[in-house]
Protein backbone atom coordinates (compact mmCIF):
# COMPACT_ATOMS: atom_id res chain seq x y z
CA UNK A 1 0.00 0.00 0.00
CA UNK A 2 2.81 2.55 0.88
CA UNK A 3 4.36 1.89 -2.62
CA UNK A 4 0.88 3.31 -4.24
CA UNK A 5 1.32 6.44 -1.99
CA UNK A 6 5.61 6.55 -2.98
CA UNK A 7 4.42 5.58 -6.80
CA UNK A 8 1.71 8.84 -6.50
CA UNK A 9 4.43 10.64 -5.17
CA UNK A 10 6.39 10.55 -7.87
CA UNK A 11 3.56 10.89 -10.67
CA UNK A 12 2.60 13.60 -9.19
CA UNK A 13 5.46 15.77 -9.84
CA UNK A 14 6.60 14.03 -13.19
CA UNK A 15 9.11 16.79 -14.71
CA UNK A 16 10.48 16.95 -11.15
CA UNK A 17 10.73 12.93 -11.50
CA UNK A 18 11.59 12.87 -14.56
CA UNK A 19 15.14 15.22 -14.32
CA UNK A 20 16.03 13.85 -10.78
CA UNK A 21 16.11 10.73 -12.21
CA UNK A 22 17.88 11.93 -15.23
CA UNK A 23 20.21 13.76 -13.20
CA UNK A 24 20.74 10.60 -11.31
CA UNK A 25 21.10 8.65 -14.38
CA UNK A 26 23.76 11.39 -16.05
CA UNK A 27 25.89 9.76 -13.10
CA UNK A 28 25.66 6.53 -14.18
CA UNK A 29 26.29 7.37 -17.70
CA UNK A 30 29.22 9.12 -16.95
CA UNK A 31 30.61 6.05 -15.35
CA UNK A 32 29.77 3.50 -17.59
CA UNK A 33 30.97 5.80 -20.49
CA UNK A 34 34.02 5.84 -18.66
CA UNK A 35 35.32 2.18 -18.18
CA UNK A 36 33.71 1.55 -21.31
CA UNK A 37 35.67 3.51 -23.16
CA UNK A 38 38.77 2.52 -21.14
CA UNK A 39 37.79 -1.27 -21.60
CA UNK A 40 36.86 -0.49 -25.60
CA UNK A 41 39.74 1.09 -26.26
CA UNK A 42 41.93 -1.32 -24.33
CA UNK A 43 40.29 -4.50 -26.00
CA UNK A 44 40.44 -2.82 -29.20
CA UNK A 45 44.23 -2.37 -29.13
CA UNK A 46 44.70 -6.02 -27.65
CA UNK A 47 42.74 -7.31 -30.71
CA UNK A 48 44.96 -5.24 -33.16
CA UNK A 49 48.13 -6.24 -31.18
CA UNK A 50 46.88 -9.74 -31.53
CA UNK A 51 46.17 -9.07 -35.04
CA UNK A 52 49.50 -9.02 -36.08
CA UNK A 53 49.67 -12.74 -35.60
CA UNK A 54 53.15 -12.98 -33.90
CA UNK A 55 53.93 -15.11 -31.37
CA UNK A 56 56.71 -12.85 -29.44
CA UNK A 57 57.44 -8.92 -29.39
CA UNK A 58 60.40 -7.88 -28.66
CA UNK A 59 60.61 -3.80 -27.03
CA UNK A 60 63.11 -1.63 -26.65
CA UNK A 61 65.36 -1.94 -23.61
CA UNK A 62 64.03 -0.15 -20.72
CA UNK A 63 60.17 0.46 -22.24
CA UNK A 64 57.16 -0.76 -20.50
CA UNK A 65 54.32 -3.34 -22.33
CA UNK A 66 52.37 -0.78 -23.70
CA UNK A 67 52.81 3.35 -24.81
CA UNK A 68 54.93 4.75 -26.97
CA UNK A 69 58.46 3.55 -27.81
CA UNK A 70 60.49 5.35 -29.76
CA UNK A 71 62.07 3.33 -33.02
CA UNK A 72 65.54 2.42 -31.08
CA UNK A 73 66.47 -0.89 -31.99
CA UNK A 74 68.88 -1.81 -34.80
CA UNK A 75 67.29 -3.49 -36.96
CA UNK A 76 69.86 -5.75 -37.26
CA UNK A 77 68.33 -7.89 -34.62
CA UNK A 78 65.81 -8.44 -37.25
CA UNK A 79 67.55 -10.20 -39.53
CA UNK A 80 69.22 -11.95 -36.40
CA UNK A 81 66.25 -13.28 -34.56
CA UNK A 82 65.04 -14.44 -38.42
CA UNK A 83 67.82 -17.00 -38.15
CA UNK A 84 67.11 -18.40 -34.64
CA UNK A 85 65.52 -21.74 -34.38
CA UNK A 86 61.30 -22.15 -34.73
CA UNK A 87 61.78 -18.71 -36.20
CA UNK A 88 59.80 -18.79 -39.02
CA UNK A 89 59.05 -14.59 -39.46
CA UNK A 90 60.19 -11.46 -37.86
CA UNK A 91 59.28 -7.96 -38.45
CA UNK A 92 60.38 -4.57 -37.17
CA UNK A 93 58.08 -1.45 -37.55
CA UNK A 94 58.66 1.63 -36.28
CA UNK A 95 56.41 4.03 -34.27
CA UNK A 96 56.80 7.86 -34.40
CA UNK A 97 54.58 10.17 -32.03
CA UNK A 98 52.45 12.56 -33.53
CA UNK A 99 51.88 14.21 -30.29
CA UNK A 100 49.45 13.27 -27.80
CA UNK A 101 48.09 9.81 -28.44
CA UNK A 102 48.13 9.50 -32.06
CA UNK A 103 50.66 7.69 -33.51
CA UNK A 104 52.05 6.61 -37.25
CA UNK A 105 53.40 2.95 -38.04
CA UNK A 106 55.84 2.65 -40.56
CA UNK A 107 55.57 -1.16 -41.83
CA UNK A 108 56.77 -3.79 -43.80
CA UNK A 109 54.01 -4.20 -45.78
CA UNK A 110 54.87 -7.86 -47.51
CA UNK A 111 56.42 -9.14 -44.14
CA UNK A 112 53.39 -8.04 -41.95
CA UNK A 113 51.06 -9.19 -44.70
CA UNK A 114 52.60 -12.84 -44.47
CA UNK A 115 52.62 -12.67 -40.68
CA UNK A 116 48.90 -11.28 -40.09
CA UNK A 117 47.97 -13.99 -42.61
CA UNK A 118 47.07 -11.13 -45.26
CA UNK A 119 45.13 -7.69 -45.31
CA UNK A 120 41.99 -7.02 -47.05
CA UNK A 121 41.73 -4.21 -48.80
CA UNK A 122 37.94 -2.88 -48.76
CA UNK A 123 38.86 0.16 -51.21
CA UNK A 124 42.43 0.77 -53.07
CA UNK A 125 45.65 -1.28 -53.37
CA UNK A 126 48.61 -1.47 -50.56
CA UNK A 127 51.37 1.25 -50.61
CA UNK A 128 54.35 0.79 -53.09
CA UNK A 129 56.57 3.29 -51.68
CA UNK A 130 57.49 6.93 -51.72
CA UNK A 131 55.06 9.20 -49.87
CA UNK A 132 52.14 6.81 -49.65
CA UNK A 133 49.34 5.87 -46.53
CA UNK A 134 46.36 3.09 -46.25
CA UNK A 135 44.34 3.81 -43.39
CA UNK A 136 41.88 1.11 -41.61
CA UNK A 137 37.85 1.66 -42.43
CA UNK A 138 37.39 3.62 -39.22
CA UNK A 139 40.21 5.79 -39.18
CA UNK A 140 38.64 6.66 -42.58
CA UNK A 141 35.08 7.05 -41.49
CA UNK A 142 35.84 9.27 -38.74
CA UNK A 143 38.91 11.48 -40.86
CA UNK A 144 35.79 11.04 -43.42
CA UNK A 145 39.25 10.09 -46.04
CA UNK A 146 38.95 7.64 -48.75
CA UNK A 147 40.96 6.80 -51.94
CA UNK A 148 43.06 9.54 -53.37
CA UNK A 149 42.73 11.53 -50.22
CA UNK A 150 45.72 13.19 -48.97
CA UNK A 151 47.23 13.28 -45.34
CA UNK A 152 49.36 15.95 -44.03
CA UNK A 153 51.96 13.44 -41.67
CA UNK A 154 55.37 14.92 -40.53
CA UNK A 155 54.34 18.32 -42.89
CA UNK A 156 54.53 15.82 -45.75
CA UNK A 157 51.46 14.73 -47.95
CA UNK A 158 50.69 11.54 -47.83
CA UNK A 159 48.32 9.51 -50.92
CA UNK A 160 45.76 7.89 -49.35
CA UNK A 161 46.11 3.88 -51.84
CA UNK A 162 44.28 1.82 -49.98
CA UNK A 163 41.43 1.46 -46.95
CA UNK A 164 41.81 -2.11 -45.06
CA UNK A 165 39.83 -3.99 -42.79
CA UNK A 166 40.40 -2.81 -39.47
CA UNK A 167 41.93 -5.58 -36.77
CA UNK A 168 45.58 -5.46 -38.05
CA UNK A 169 48.17 -3.23 -35.63
CA UNK A 170 46.89 0.22 -36.03
CA UNK A 171 44.84 2.36 -38.15
CA UNK A 172 47.55 3.93 -40.62
CA UNK A 173 50.77 2.95 -41.91
CA UNK A 174 53.56 3.90 -44.30
CA UNK A 175 56.33 2.40 -46.09
CA UNK A 176 58.91 2.27 -43.29
CA UNK A 177 61.65 2.63 -44.79
CA UNK A 178 60.18 6.41 -46.25
CA UNK A 179 59.38 7.08 -42.40
CA UNK A 180 63.04 6.01 -41.63
CA UNK A 181 64.79 8.39 -43.89
CA UNK A 182 62.39 11.07 -43.00
CA UNK A 183 62.61 10.96 -39.24
CA UNK A 184 66.53 10.00 -39.54
CA UNK A 185 65.91 6.91 -37.76
CA UNK A 186 67.44 5.14 -40.67
CA UNK A 187 68.25 0.96 -39.64
CA UNK A 188 65.95 1.39 -36.16
CA UNK A 189 63.12 -0.30 -35.30
CA UNK A 190 60.50 0.31 -32.15
CA UNK A 191 59.61 -3.35 -32.47
CA UNK A 192 59.92 -6.40 -33.25
CA UNK A 193 57.25 -9.38 -33.70
CA UNK A 194 58.22 -12.61 -34.44
CA UNK A 195 56.33 -16.04 -35.55
CA UNK A 196 57.19 -19.58 -34.61
CA UNK A 197 56.84 -22.61 -36.79
CA UNK A 198 54.93 -24.14 -33.21
CA UNK A 199 53.70 -21.63 -30.66
CA UNK A 200 54.25 -24.12 -28.13
CA UNK A 201 58.10 -23.66 -28.32
CA UNK A 202 56.99 -19.63 -27.12
CA UNK A 203 58.73 -20.09 -23.79
CA UNK A 204 61.70 -21.65 -24.99
CA UNK A 205 62.28 -19.20 -27.51
CA UNK A 206 62.16 -16.02 -24.96
CA UNK A 207 64.03 -17.76 -22.79
CA UNK A 208 67.08 -18.52 -25.77
CA UNK A 209 66.62 -14.48 -26.99
CA UNK A 210 67.25 -13.41 -23.07
CA UNK A 211 70.74 -15.05 -23.21
CA UNK A 212 70.95 -12.25 -25.97
CA UNK A 213 68.83 -9.64 -25.48
CA UNK A 214 69.06 -9.43 -21.56
CA UNK A 215 68.08 -6.04 -21.25
CA UNK A 216 65.24 -5.69 -23.69
CA UNK A 217 61.70 -6.61 -22.53
CA UNK A 218 60.10 -10.26 -24.52
CA UNK A 219 56.69 -10.91 -24.09
CA UNK A 220 54.84 -13.88 -25.76
CA UNK A 221 51.68 -12.64 -26.90
CA UNK A 222 49.45 -13.61 -24.06
CA UNK A 223 51.77 -11.99 -21.94
CA UNK A 224 51.43 -8.72 -23.71
CA UNK A 225 47.49 -9.12 -24.31
CA UNK A 226 47.04 -9.56 -20.48
CA UNK A 227 48.50 -5.97 -20.10
CA UNK A 228 46.31 -4.74 -21.49
CA UNK A 229 44.07 -3.75 -18.58
CA UNK A 230 43.13 -0.75 -16.39
CA UNK A 231 45.47 -1.91 -13.67
CA UNK A 232 48.34 -1.20 -16.05
CA UNK A 233 47.14 2.50 -16.73
CA UNK A 234 46.89 4.22 -13.14
CA UNK A 235 45.79 7.49 -14.72
CA UNK A 236 42.60 5.52 -16.25
CA UNK A 237 42.18 4.36 -12.57
CA UNK A 238 42.53 7.76 -10.97
CA UNK A 239 40.37 9.38 -13.13
CA UNK A 240 37.32 6.68 -12.85
CA UNK A 241 37.93 7.50 -8.89
CA UNK A 242 37.03 11.15 -9.60
CA UNK A 243 34.30 10.32 -11.90
CA UNK A 244 32.78 7.91 -8.96
CA UNK A 245 33.02 10.82 -6.82
CA UNK A 246 31.16 12.89 -8.92
CA UNK A 247 28.65 10.64 -9.17
CA UNK A 248 27.93 10.70 -5.68
CA UNK A 249 28.30 14.18 -4.87
CA UNK A 250 25.98 15.11 -8.16
CA UNK A 251 23.43 12.41 -6.78
CA UNK A 252 23.84 13.74 -3.59
CA UNK A 253 22.65 17.10 -4.64
CA UNK A 254 20.06 16.59 -6.92
CA UNK A 255 18.42 14.31 -4.45
CA UNK A 256 19.14 16.35 -1.54
CA UNK A 257 17.61 19.35 -3.47
CA UNK A 258 14.54 17.37 -5.11
CA UNK A 259 13.48 15.60 -1.70
CA UNK A 260 13.87 18.67 0.24
CA UNK A 261 11.19 20.83 -2.04
CA UNK A 262 9.07 17.48 -1.21
CA UNK A 263 8.60 17.32 1.98
CA UNK A 264 7.99 21.33 2.10
CA UNK A 265 5.39 21.07 -0.58
CA UNK A 266 3.91 17.87 1.99
CA UNK A 267 4.22 19.46 4.90
CA UNK A 268 0.37 19.19 5.47
CA UNK A 269 0.40 15.48 3.89
CA UNK A 270 3.29 14.18 6.27
CA UNK A 271 0.61 15.79 9.13
CA UNK A 272 -2.16 13.98 7.86
CA UNK A 273 -0.20 10.75 8.13
CA UNK A 274 1.33 11.71 11.49
CA UNK A 275 -2.34 12.42 12.71
CA UNK A 276 -3.83 8.80 11.19
CA UNK A 277 -0.85 6.86 13.77
CA UNK A 278 2.16 7.06 11.05
CA UNK A 279 5.69 7.06 13.09
CA UNK A 280 8.75 8.42 12.16
CA UNK A 281 9.85 5.46 10.51
CA UNK A 282 6.78 5.39 8.47
CA UNK A 283 7.32 8.69 6.87
CA UNK A 284 11.13 7.42 6.74
CA UNK A 285 10.17 4.68 4.90
CA UNK A 286 8.39 6.58 2.30
CA UNK A 287 10.95 8.96 1.55
CA UNK A 288 13.44 6.27 1.27
CA UNK A 289 11.12 4.29 -0.83
CA UNK A 290 10.76 7.39 -3.13
CA UNK A 291 14.63 7.56 -3.30
CA UNK A 292 15.70 4.60 -4.23
CA UNK A 293 12.48 4.11 -7.03
CA UNK A 294 14.24 7.54 -8.51
CA UNK A 295 17.35 5.89 -8.31
CA UNK A 296 16.50 2.97 -10.26
CA UNK A 297 14.46 4.70 -12.85
CA UNK A 298 17.77 7.15 -13.11
CA UNK A 299 19.92 3.50 -13.57
CA UNK A 300 17.81 2.71 -15.73
CA UNK A 301 18.18 5.73 -17.95
CA UNK A 302 21.88 5.79 -17.38
CA UNK A 303 22.33 2.58 -18.86
CA UNK A 304 19.98 3.12 -21.66
CA UNK A 305 22.53 6.48 -22.21
CA UNK A 306 25.38 4.71 -22.68
CA UNK A 307 23.93 2.56 -25.33
CA UNK A 308 23.61 6.54 -26.74
CA UNK A 309 27.08 7.09 -26.13
CA UNK A 310 28.54 4.35 -27.65
CA UNK A 311 26.78 5.12 -31.12
CA UNK A 312 27.94 8.34 -31.03
CA UNK A 313 31.50 7.09 -30.25
CA UNK A 314 31.22 4.50 -32.94
CA UNK A 315 29.42 6.84 -35.57
CA UNK A 316 32.00 9.88 -35.36
CA UNK A 317 34.97 9.05 -33.71
CA UNK A 318 35.25 5.12 -33.94
CA UNK A 319 39.30 5.58 -34.94
CA UNK A 320 39.77 7.85 -31.93
CA UNK A 321 37.71 5.49 -29.03
CA UNK A 322 35.42 2.37 -28.80
CA UNK A 323 33.42 1.97 -26.25
CA UNK A 324 32.45 -1.07 -24.62
CA UNK A 325 29.31 -2.29 -22.70
CA UNK A 326 30.61 -3.41 -19.37
CA UNK A 327 27.99 -5.11 -17.45
CA UNK A 328 29.85 -5.84 -14.50
CA UNK A 329 29.92 -2.20 -13.89
CA UNK A 330 25.85 -1.53 -14.13
CA UNK A 331 25.41 -2.81 -10.88
CA UNK A 332 28.20 -1.00 -9.51
CA UNK A 333 27.18 2.25 -11.07
CA UNK A 334 23.79 1.81 -10.26
CA UNK A 335 25.04 1.11 -6.34
CA UNK A 336 27.23 4.12 -5.82
CA UNK A 337 24.66 6.64 -7.28
CA UNK A 338 21.89 4.71 -5.04
CA UNK A 339 24.48 5.84 -1.92
CA UNK A 340 24.65 8.89 -3.19
CA UNK A 341 20.90 9.49 -3.33
CA UNK A 342 19.93 7.91 0.02
CA UNK A 343 22.87 10.44 1.36
CA UNK A 344 20.97 12.84 -0.12
CA UNK A 345 17.80 11.87 1.09
CA UNK A 346 18.77 11.49 4.53
CA UNK A 347 18.63 14.41 5.45
CA UNK A 348 15.20 16.15 4.13
CA UNK A 349 13.76 12.25 5.74
CA UNK A 350 14.47 12.66 9.09
CA UNK A 351 13.39 16.72 9.10
CA UNK A 352 10.30 15.13 7.52
CA UNK A 353 9.98 12.41 10.03
CA UNK A 354 10.80 14.14 13.04
CA UNK A 355 8.39 16.97 11.60
CA UNK A 356 5.75 17.97 14.34
CA UNK A 357 2.22 16.56 13.68
CA UNK A 358 0.39 19.54 14.97
CA UNK A 359 2.27 22.25 13.16
CA UNK A 360 2.13 19.76 10.01
CA UNK A 361 -1.66 19.83 9.87
CA UNK A 362 -1.76 23.97 10.58
CA UNK A 363 0.41 24.16 7.42
CA UNK A 364 -1.21 25.47 4.24
CA UNK B 1 -20.88 0.44 36.20
CA UNK B 2 -17.75 0.17 33.22
CA UNK B 3 -14.83 2.91 33.37
CA UNK B 4 -15.60 5.82 31.45
CA UNK B 5 -13.87 5.98 28.44
CA UNK B 6 -12.78 9.73 28.73
CA UNK B 7 -11.78 11.05 32.04
CA UNK B 8 -10.15 14.46 32.34
CA UNK B 9 -9.17 16.16 35.74
CA UNK B 10 -7.54 19.54 36.00
CA UNK B 11 -6.34 19.31 32.64
CA UNK B 12 -3.77 22.49 31.48
CA UNK B 13 -2.02 23.54 28.69
CA UNK B 14 0.47 26.15 28.23
CA UNK B 15 1.85 26.94 24.53
CA UNK B 16 4.97 29.19 24.50
CA UNK B 17 4.38 31.81 22.17
CA UNK B 18 7.70 34.08 22.19
CA UNK B 19 8.40 35.34 25.43
CA UNK B 20 4.03 34.99 26.02
CA UNK B 21 2.58 32.22 27.74
CA UNK B 22 -0.83 30.93 25.95
CA UNK B 23 -2.98 29.62 28.99
CA UNK B 24 -4.90 27.66 26.54
CA UNK B 25 -6.62 25.12 28.93
CA UNK B 26 -6.81 26.50 32.68
CA UNK B 27 -8.28 23.29 34.47
CA UNK B 28 -10.27 21.20 32.41
CA UNK B 29 -12.62 18.45 34.34
CA UNK B 30 -14.38 16.09 31.62
CA UNK B 31 -15.91 12.76 31.99
CA UNK B 32 -17.06 10.65 28.89
CA UNK B 33 -18.67 7.05 29.10
CA UNK B 34 -18.38 5.01 26.54
CA UNK B 35 -20.75 5.19 23.00
CA UNK B 36 -21.67 9.02 24.04
CA UNK B 37 -21.97 11.66 21.53
CA UNK B 38 -20.80 14.52 23.18
CA UNK B 39 -20.64 18.01 21.47
CA UNK B 40 -18.51 21.06 22.30
CA UNK B 41 -19.26 24.29 21.48
CA UNK B 42 -17.51 27.69 22.64
CA UNK B 43 -16.12 31.05 21.20
CA UNK B 44 -12.80 31.15 19.16
CA UNK B 45 -9.71 30.65 20.77
CA UNK B 46 -11.31 29.26 24.19
CA UNK B 47 -9.24 26.20 23.91
CA UNK B 48 -11.85 23.56 22.02
CA UNK B 49 -9.27 22.02 19.42
CA UNK B 50 -6.47 22.49 21.90
CA UNK B 51 -8.35 19.72 24.01
CA UNK B 52 -8.68 17.38 21.00
CA UNK B 53 -5.39 17.76 20.29
CA UNK B 54 -4.52 16.71 23.52
CA UNK B 55 -6.96 13.61 23.53
CA UNK B 56 -5.77 12.79 20.21
CA UNK B 57 -2.20 12.74 20.99
CA UNK B 58 -1.35 15.27 18.83
CA UNK B 59 0.49 17.29 21.42
CA UNK B 60 1.48 16.56 25.22
CA UNK B 61 -0.95 17.78 28.20
CA UNK B 62 1.34 20.38 30.27
CA UNK B 63 -0.31 18.70 33.41
CA UNK B 64 -3.33 16.84 35.14
CA UNK B 65 -5.09 14.07 34.47
CA UNK B 66 -6.27 12.64 31.01
CA UNK B 67 -7.29 8.93 30.74
CA UNK B 68 -8.38 7.38 27.72
CA UNK B 69 -9.42 3.92 27.52
CA UNK B 70 -7.57 3.19 30.18
CA UNK B 71 -4.32 4.54 29.32
CA UNK B 72 -2.70 7.91 31.09
CA UNK B 73 -1.72 10.30 28.05
CA UNK B 74 0.86 12.19 30.99
CA UNK B 75 2.96 9.42 30.44
CA UNK B 76 2.76 8.57 27.28
CA UNK B 77 6.08 9.14 25.42
CA UNK B 78 6.11 10.39 21.71
CA UNK B 79 5.55 6.76 20.19
CA UNK B 80 3.02 6.24 23.03
CA UNK B 81 1.05 8.82 21.74
CA UNK B 82 2.00 7.96 17.68
CA UNK B 83 0.12 4.40 18.89
CA UNK B 84 -2.32 6.06 20.13
CA UNK B 85 -3.35 8.24 17.22
CA UNK B 86 -2.65 4.74 15.18
CA UNK B 87 -5.01 2.44 16.88
CA UNK B 88 -7.29 4.37 19.80
CA UNK B 89 -8.36 7.59 18.27
CA UNK B 90 -10.09 8.70 14.89
CA UNK B 91 -9.48 12.59 13.69
CA UNK B 92 -12.15 14.16 11.25
CA UNK B 93 -11.01 17.92 10.67
CA UNK B 94 -12.57 20.91 9.39
CA UNK B 95 -10.83 20.75 6.08
CA UNK B 96 -11.02 16.76 5.17
CA UNK B 97 -7.24 16.43 5.13
CA UNK B 98 -7.21 13.71 2.54
CA UNK B 99 -4.10 12.97 1.04
CA UNK B 100 -4.68 14.41 -2.67
CA UNK B 101 -2.56 12.12 -4.76
CA UNK B 102 -4.69 9.05 -3.27
CA UNK B 103 -7.55 7.82 -4.48
CA UNK B 104 -10.44 7.52 -2.21
CA UNK B 105 -10.43 3.76 -1.96
CA UNK B 106 -6.24 4.18 -0.90
CA UNK B 107 -7.00 7.32 1.17
CA UNK B 108 -8.66 4.36 3.41
CA UNK B 109 -6.50 1.79 3.31
CA UNK B 110 -3.03 3.78 3.58
CA UNK B 111 -5.13 3.96 7.10
CA UNK B 112 -5.37 0.53 7.51
CA UNK B 113 -1.76 0.11 6.25
CA UNK B 114 -0.49 2.59 9.03
CA UNK B 115 -2.45 0.93 11.61
CA UNK B 116 -1.08 -2.42 10.65
CA UNK B 117 -4.58 -4.09 9.03
CA UNK B 118 -4.09 -5.96 5.91
CA UNK B 119 -6.46 -8.18 4.19
CA UNK B 120 -10.22 -7.34 3.06
CA UNK B 121 -12.44 -4.99 5.11
CA UNK B 122 -14.44 -5.92 7.41
CA UNK B 123 -18.60 -6.30 6.90
CA UNK B 124 -19.03 -3.88 9.55
CA UNK B 125 -16.62 -1.36 8.07
CA UNK B 126 -18.72 -2.29 4.61
CA UNK B 127 -21.60 -1.21 6.08
CA UNK B 128 -20.73 1.73 7.22
CA UNK B 129 -19.36 2.72 3.80
CA UNK B 130 -22.28 2.17 2.40
CA UNK B 131 -24.28 4.05 4.76
CA UNK B 132 -21.78 7.11 3.70
CA UNK B 133 -22.89 6.87 0.37
CA UNK B 134 -19.28 6.65 -0.89
CA UNK B 135 -19.04 3.45 -2.28
CA UNK B 136 -18.95 3.73 -5.86
CA UNK B 137 -16.64 6.40 -5.38
CA UNK B 138 -13.69 4.67 -4.31
CA UNK B 139 -11.74 5.27 -7.34
CA UNK B 140 -11.94 8.81 -7.26
CA UNK B 141 -9.83 11.69 -6.62
CA UNK B 142 -10.18 13.73 -3.62
CA UNK B 143 -10.66 16.63 -5.94
CA UNK B 144 -12.99 14.82 -8.06
CA UNK B 145 -15.88 14.86 -5.12
CA UNK B 146 -17.59 17.85 -3.48
CA UNK B 147 -16.66 19.21 -0.20
CA UNK B 148 -20.21 17.12 1.70
CA UNK B 149 -18.46 14.07 0.05
CA UNK B 150 -15.03 14.40 1.28
CA UNK B 151 -15.71 14.99 4.36
CA UNK B 152 -17.75 11.38 4.47
CA UNK B 153 -14.61 9.92 3.11
CA UNK B 154 -12.79 11.58 5.75
CA UNK B 155 -15.25 10.18 8.34
CA UNK B 156 -15.26 6.53 6.66
CA UNK B 157 -11.37 6.50 7.03
CA UNK B 158 -11.56 7.77 10.65
CA UNK B 159 -13.71 4.91 11.94
CA UNK B 160 -12.03 2.10 9.65
CA UNK B 161 -9.70 0.89 12.38
CA UNK B 162 -12.74 1.06 14.39
CA UNK B 163 -11.01 3.19 17.29
CA UNK B 164 -12.34 3.68 20.40
CA UNK B 165 -13.11 7.21 19.79
CA UNK B 166 -13.98 9.62 17.28
CA UNK B 167 -12.64 13.10 17.71
CA UNK B 168 -14.73 15.59 14.89
CA UNK B 169 -12.95 19.23 14.73
CA UNK B 170 -15.57 21.45 13.11
CA UNK B 171 -16.86 18.77 10.47
CA UNK B 172 -19.50 20.76 8.89
CA UNK B 173 -17.16 24.29 9.37
CA UNK B 174 -17.13 23.90 5.24
CA UNK B 175 -20.18 22.61 4.67
CA UNK B 176 -23.54 24.23 3.39
CA UNK B 177 -26.56 23.68 5.18
CA UNK B 178 -27.68 20.07 3.50
CA UNK B 179 -24.61 18.69 3.65
CA UNK B 180 -24.08 19.35 7.10
CA UNK B 181 -27.24 17.71 8.18
CA UNK B 182 -26.56 14.76 5.84
CA UNK B 183 -22.97 14.04 7.77
CA UNK B 184 -24.19 14.95 11.14
CA UNK B 185 -26.80 12.01 10.44
CA UNK B 186 -24.61 9.92 9.27
CA UNK B 187 -22.03 10.88 12.31
CA UNK B 188 -25.54 10.07 14.47
CA UNK B 189 -26.05 6.63 12.89
CA UNK B 190 -22.33 5.65 13.44
CA UNK B 191 -22.91 6.21 17.02
CA UNK B 192 -26.44 4.97 17.27
CA UNK B 193 -25.47 1.82 14.97
CA UNK B 194 -22.39 0.84 15.99
CA UNK B 195 -21.96 2.52 19.81
CA UNK B 196 -19.43 4.63 18.47
CA UNK B 197 -18.02 7.18 21.20
CA UNK B 198 -17.84 10.66 19.27
CA UNK B 199 -16.93 13.89 20.36
CA UNK B 200 -17.83 16.97 18.22
CA UNK B 201 -16.56 20.26 18.34
CA UNK B 202 -18.93 22.82 16.34
CA UNK B 203 -19.74 26.29 16.42
CA UNK B 204 -23.31 25.73 15.32
CA UNK B 205 -25.96 25.17 17.74
CA UNK B 206 -28.36 23.43 15.09
CA UNK B 207 -25.44 20.94 14.53
CA UNK B 208 -24.90 20.49 18.56
CA UNK B 209 -28.32 19.53 18.79
CA UNK B 210 -27.16 16.21 17.01
CA UNK B 211 -25.52 14.80 20.06
CA UNK B 212 -26.36 13.40 23.19
CA UNK B 213 -24.72 16.09 25.53
CA UNK B 214 -23.52 19.29 24.93
CA UNK B 215 -21.11 21.22 27.07
CA UNK B 216 -18.99 24.59 26.80
CA UNK B 217 -15.88 26.06 26.65
CA UNK B 218 -14.76 29.39 27.51
CA UNK B 219 -11.20 30.65 28.43
CA UNK B 220 -9.70 26.97 28.76
CA UNK B 221 -12.74 26.22 31.16
CA UNK B 222 -15.50 23.53 30.70
CA UNK B 223 -18.84 24.09 31.51
CA UNK B 224 -21.82 21.98 31.44
CA UNK B 225 -24.91 23.31 29.08
CA UNK B 226 -26.89 25.76 31.20
N1 LIG C 1 0.63 25.93 18.79
C1 LIG C 1 0.20 26.99 19.49
N2 LIG C 1 1.10 27.88 19.97
C2 LIG C 1 0.70 28.95 20.67
N3 LIG C 1 -0.58 29.20 20.98
C3 LIG C 1 -1.51 28.35 20.53
C4 LIG C 1 -1.18 27.21 19.77
N4 LIG C 1 -2.31 26.53 19.47
C5 LIG C 1 -3.31 27.26 20.01
N5 LIG C 1 -2.84 28.33 20.66
C6 LIG C 1 -3.64 29.31 21.40
O1 LIG C 1 -4.41 28.60 22.32
C7 LIG C 1 -5.70 29.18 22.42
C8 LIG C 1 -6.77 28.14 22.14
O2 LIG C 1 -6.69 27.77 20.76
P1 LIG C 1 -7.65 26.69 20.14
O3 LIG C 1 -7.21 26.46 18.74
O4 LIG C 1 -7.73 25.52 21.03
O5 LIG C 1 -9.06 27.44 20.13
P2 LIG C 1 -10.45 26.95 19.52
O6 LIG C 1 -11.42 26.97 20.64
O7 LIG C 1 -10.29 25.70 18.79
O8 LIG C 1 -10.79 28.13 18.52
P3 LIG C 1 -11.56 28.04 17.12
O9 LIG C 1 -12.99 27.96 17.45
O10 LIG C 1 -11.22 29.36 16.47
O11 LIG C 1 -11.03 26.88 16.39
C9 LIG C 1 -5.72 30.35 21.46
O12 LIG C 1 -5.45 31.53 22.17
C10 LIG C 1 -4.59 30.03 20.51
O13 LIG C 1 -4.03 31.21 20.01
MG1 LIG D 1 -10.40 25.09 16.75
Amino acid sequence: MVYKLVWENLKHRPVRTLLSSLAIGLGVTMMLTLVGVGEGMLRDQEARTRGVGADIIIRPAGSSAIGITPPNINERLVAWAKEQPHVTQATGVTIQPLGGVSTVHGVDLDELSKMSGGFTFINGRPFQSGQEAIIDEYYAKEKKLHVGSVVKILNRDWNVTGIFRGGKLTRMMLPKSVLQDLTATTGKVSVIYVKLDDPKQTQAVIAHFKQTLSDYPIYSMDELASQFSVNSIPELKTFIGVVMTLSVLFGFLVVFLAMYTAILERTREIGILKALGAGQSYVLGILLRETILMAIIGSLMGIGMSYVTRWLIATFIPASMTQAIVYSWWPIASGITLGGALLGVLYPAIKAARQDALESLSYD
Amino acid sequence: MTEPIIAIRDLRKTFRSGEVDVHALRGVDLTVEHGEFLAIVGPSGSGKSTLFNILGGLTPPTSGTVIIDGQDLMKLSDSGRTKLRKKTVGFVFQKYNLLPTLTVGDNIEIARDIAGFKGPLDQQFRDVIETLGIADKMDRKPRQLSGGEQQRVAIARSVVNHPAILLADEPTGNLDTENSTLVLDLMRSLNKKLGQTILMITHNPEAAAFADRIVHMRDGHLHAAA
